[in-house]
């Protein structure tokens, strides 16, 4: 085991010391600043002749469409609110002119009611003046007749108590004494 | 087993192209990975690339990619910085693929070598100076010396703000470099570990248990760095631009 291992580390102490590190071995730098560049140059052309503006547009061309989509919903939600307050308007007179109406309605009633009124009130006064004046005719009438009816009915009693006849004019001034 | 643990980082040269001053630039396992990494990079962003008003998931990563990148350049330096967001954009997948194509076995990890790091490094760091000077001429040098100190006062802060430049491109080299070696070269000899102790026979091979355990939460672990190391360096990278366009509040 132990013979393996010694020559092959000499080996590798020889090449190390034949070589260097191989990023120091001077001669190879040429080729690789060489090509460094080559491919550099060719990535940057790429980069940014192609590809970065190909990028750069399509970012560009999206925050253009958010911004233009974020104004148009800020003017709908203008023209809704807008929209929203003709509606609340309209509602508003709609409703003032039903109030109106309603008053009116109820005003033209109540005029009504009231000269329906005054006009039964009216007749009803007229009826009982009428039915007044009739019993009041009625009374007299009934009074006068109770004067005659009583005269008689004296007259009538004192002659079947006395045998005389009694004058009218003579039992109305007796009566009218008592 | 046989290898090292330094065996991964190895640059296998398949084919030598041509020189540019006296330097062979060859095709290797590197160069192999770099081009993975980037035509994965396009191909997955292509993938995103629907440009659809709702995303669908794939075009929903791309955006979020684009954002996430586009946020970190707004909030750390601001608006006027948008024009290096590509470059942070590069920056951050380059590196991000790069690490997680990295933790594939067999896969070679472009962003463990230093030449690849200390050029993105000082690269990005040139690029803040230039564009620093540019924009506001030699008045850009006042970040080395931040306004309202008492005068004396200057004498030291000037060599360290200097110094603090200077150590810019360096940090950020060797902080990425040196975070995938490390993790490589951690999971590599636990890995060896755990071959050796099966190796061995007997008892001793119930042991496996440990490293492989031990390899697995590193496993978890470096695909955390991998993400983070391209995070850290493309904020980094943000915090630099800051010089271009902050060169009064320092």
């Amino acid at each position: 085991m132990a013979a393996e291992t010694i020559p092959q580390s000499g080996d590798h102490a020889a090449e190390a010391s034949a070589v260097g590190l191989p990023q120091l071995d001077l001669s190879t730098w040429t080729s690789q600043i060489f090509w460094l560049a080559l491919t550099f140059a060719v990535l940057y052309f790429a980069l940014s002749r192609f590809i970065l503006p190909n990028l750069r547009n399509t970012l560009a061309n999206r925050s253009d469409r958010i911004a233009d989509d974020l104004d148009s919903a800020t003017r709908m939600k203008v023209e809704a609110e807008e929209a929203e307050k003709a509606f609340e308007e309209s509602l508003r007179s709609a409703r003032a002119k039903a109030a109106n109406v309603a008053e009116s309605t109820r005003q033209s009633l109540d005029a009504e009611i009231q000269s329906e009124l005054d006009a039964a009130d009216a007749d009803a006064e007229r009826e009982a003046d009428i039915a007044e004046a009739r019993i009041r005719e009625i009374k007299t009438a009934a009074l006068s007749n109770i004067d005659a009816v009583a005269s008689d009915v004296a007259g009538t009693i004192v002659s079947q108590l006395t045998g005389k006849t009694v004058t009218k004019a003579a039992l109305t001034a007796a009566l009218n004494k008592a | 087993m046989a290898s090292g643990p330094m065996e991964q980082f190895k640059i296998e040269r398949e084919a030598d192209l041509f020189e540019i001053a006296g330097q062979t630039v060859s095709w290797t396992n590197s160069s192999f990975w770099m081009v993975v990494s980037v035509v994965l990079i396009i191909g997955f962003f292509i993938l995103t690339m629907r440009g659809k008003l709702i995303p669908g998931r794939m075009q929903s990563m791309g955006e979020l990619s684009y954002e996430f990148i586009a946020d970190m350049v707004r909030d750390t330096v601001g608006p006027e910085a948008m024009r290096f967001m590509p470059y942070v954009f590069a920056i951050f997948f380059f590196i991000l693929f790069s690490n997680l194509i990295g933790m594939n076995p067999y896969a070679f990890t472009t962003t463990s070598h230093l030449a690849v790091t200390a050029a993105l490094a000082i690269f990005t760091i040139l690029m803040v100076m230039v564009a620093g000077i540019f924009k506001n001429g030699l008045g850009w040098f006042k970040i080395f010396a931040p306004s309202g100190l008492p005068l004396p006062m200057y004498l030291i802060i000037i060599p360290i703000e200097i110094i603090s430049f200077l150590s810019r491109p360096v940090t950020l080299a060797v902080r990425l470099f040196a975070n995938m070696v490390a993790g490589h070269v951690l999971l590599k000899l636990f890995a060896i570990f755990a071959a050796f102790l099966l190796a061995k026979g007997g008892i001793t091979s119930v042991g496996v248990i440990l490293p492989v355990v031990g390899t697995l939460g590193i496993v978890a672990l470096e695909f955390l760095v991998a993400a983070l190391q391209a995070f850290v360096f493309a904020i980094l990278t943000c915090v630099y631009l800051n010089d271009v366009y902050h060169v009064g509040h320092h």
